[in-house]
């Protein structure tokens, strides 16, 4: 076995106590291992092991033709797939220099911004549960299950969405996921005000988080931070407003700052983003309706060398039946080029890195995983703190399994 | 936006002359080569302009090219500017006989984690790193997977043309 999980020398006299945190720990919410030393209940040191459920996709992209990436892109961070997928999207149709039309924009803001929704979501609730209060995550749970409602009327999945084609969606949003998305619209604000006064003045809530896991604007740069860690911290860098993509610019929205950087703050930030995104999904919403006629139908841009055409039209078309062969077979070459490209997801600037040669598959391709950045903060943020403090931290700063070891 | 590709590039060629080679600007965003032996030097000398400020380090990873000879590793790092919203791209070739390269953990402590990453795929070794061992692969793993002599499938199989599904 390897040399540095093994215990330090002298282990027996010592006056610490070190603690296996981990990799399959309640409190841990996915396969992260820490070992702890403690002294009594502070942490003195710890240190963190990763990688226990790498699946090498990066290697895997190497040899699947750009659709057939989509499908990994959902594996990273599981709880806002659907974003996820539209960075790789978005990062395939910059190389191909595809435009989309503006209804295809909206809609993929509407899906995004719900994902990030779902994502925000899990993670504030499972920050009330691990301080102590259950009541917080029962009562937005359900609601990420109207989101999945709205991403299985559009996609026909749930979890591991594969949401979108390059060009556009696989197909137009029916009715029914309108409907629903009226739904949520209608409902989920009060909820979320309900969830926010459960919490945000709770007195034992705010004991149990102020100060805890802080961290100061200048380390969370250093150490990498996007996303909502890195506005707790005071910087107000976010993707959607930086590097505008999917017309991000044409909406208004805000972009929340904390202060401290600590758990408290994080809290702050993602419920604030949930109402931004709120906001945004209904600014979508209103632009997607004003389309009418011909427009209101479009749904995906006119890339017939990657877009997959109509079935019936494979049946009755020639040229439609040699994309469709070409298309499924991965026959098409990409350009060559090299690009880097990220989206904000709902944990940071995630980055797709792409090296093409021409070929029909990317020579190379490495996801820049905000998780995977941000997680070696871990060991300084815990430091000198109380062992449950750790594990709010964790659970704060969300960490998602899937996303950190790719 | 005052800071520009050309003000960049000007400013680098002043401090390191022709040292630094293959300006392009793929997709808008400045690339450039230099040799392995400056990369700290150009790293420090980006993040303390008062005019580049390059402080935040987006991304660091390798690339195999099997077919340059002497220089078959490249480093590539990503940095940007968050202040005027400028990002910039540079890579260091090393010979994968002996993959040495300087660490940038000295300055950026999210390098850390990402030279980890990069010396687990791909086998650079980074100079000065303070923990430079495996973090996804398993310890016993004896070999740089990420490297292209290692091909995705089983090379032993027959029933299959690989020709026909991407890369061989």
């Amino acid at each position: 076995m390897s040399d540095h999980i093994l215990l330090p020398e002298g282990s027996i006299e010592k006056l610490t106590t070190t603690l296996n945190l981990g990799p399959t720990h309640p409190a841990t919410h996915g396969v992260f291992q820490n070992i702890l030393e403690l002294d009594g209940e502070r942490v003195m040191k710890s240190t963190s092991t990763v990688g226990y459920i790498h699946r090498a996709f990066e290697k895997l992209s190497e040899r699947r033709p750009l659709y057939q990436i989509t499908p990994i892109t959902d594996r990273l961070n599981y709880c806002s797939s659907p974003i996820n997928n539209m960075g790789w999207h978005i990062t395939c149709e910059r190389l191909l220099g595809i435009t989309l039309p503006k209804r295809v924009d909206y809609l993929r803001i509407i899906i995004m911004e719900l994902a990030r929704i779902s994502d925000h979501l899990i993670c504030n609730s499972i920050v009330g549960v691990d301080s102590g209060a259950f009541s917080g995550f029962l009562y937005l749970m359900q609601y990420r299950e109207l989101i999945y409602e709205i991403y299985e009327e559009v996609c026909g999945s749930r979890l591991t969405t594969n949401i979108g084609r390059i060009g556009g969606f696989e197909r137009d949003f029916t009715n029914t996921a309108f409907e629903k998305l009226e739904k949520f619209l209608a409902e989920y604000p009060k909820q979320l005000k309900e969830f926010e006064k459960l919490f945000n003045r709770n007195r034992i809530f705010m004991e149990r988080t102020i100060g805890c896991g802080a961290i100061s604007a200048e380390r969370a740069l250093n150490y990498g931070f996007t996303g909502p860690n890195l506005r707790a911290a005071g910087v107000d860098y976010d993707v959607r407003f930086h590097t505008p993509y999917s017309s991000y610019d044409d909406l208004e929205f805000n972009i929340p700052v904390g202060k401290t950087g600590d758990c408290y703050d994080r809290f702050l930030v993602r419920n604030e983003e949930m109402w931004e995104s709120l906001s945004l999904i209904n600014q979508a919403y209103n632009k997607v309706q004003e389309f009418k006629g011909t427009d209101a139908e479009v749904f995906h841009a006119d890339t017939p060398a990657y877009y997959l055409p109509e079935k019936k039209d494979v049946y009755t078309k020639m040229e439609a039946l040699i994309y469709h062969f070409k298309i499924i077979m991965g026959e098409t070459d990409i350009p060559a080029g090299e690009l880097y490209s990220s989206v904000e997801a709902g944990n940071g600037e995630l980055g797709f890195y792409l090296i093409s040669d021409g070929g029909r598959t990317p020579y190379r391709l490495h996801f820049r995983r905000p998780c995977f950045i941000y997680y070696q903060a871990f060991e300084e943020l815990i430091k000198g703190g109380m062992l449950s403090d750790a594990v709010i931290t964790m659970s704060s700063l969300n960490l998602i399994a899937g996303e950190l070891d790719a | 936006m005052s800071l520009t590709n050309e003000l960049i590039q000007q400013k680098l060629i002043e401090k390191f002359g022709d040292q630094l080679t293959d300006w392009v600007q793929p997709y808008g965003m400045l690339t450039f080569t230099a040799p392995k032996e400056l990369n700290l030097k150009i790293l420090q000398f980006l993040y303390d302009d008062p005019e580049c400020k390059f402080q935040f380090l987006t991304d660091l990873q390798a690339v195999h090219y099997p077919e340059k000879k002497g220089a078959e590793l490249a480093v590539v790092y990503h940095l940007h500017n968050l202040t005027d919203n400028v990002r910039i791209r540079f890579k260091v070739f090393t010979d994968i006989t002996e993959p040495d390269v300087y660490s940038a953990t000295a300055l950026y402590s999210s390098a850390n984690f990402m030279e980890r990453e990069t010396y687990d795929f791909f086998g650079v070794n980074f100079l000065g790193h303070p923990n430079l061992i495996r973090i996804l692969n398993v310890d016993e793993m004896d070999y740089f997977p990420m490297r292209k002599e290692f091909p995705l499938e089983d090379q032993s199989r027959v029933d299959k043309d690989d020709e026909m599904f991407g890369r061989g």
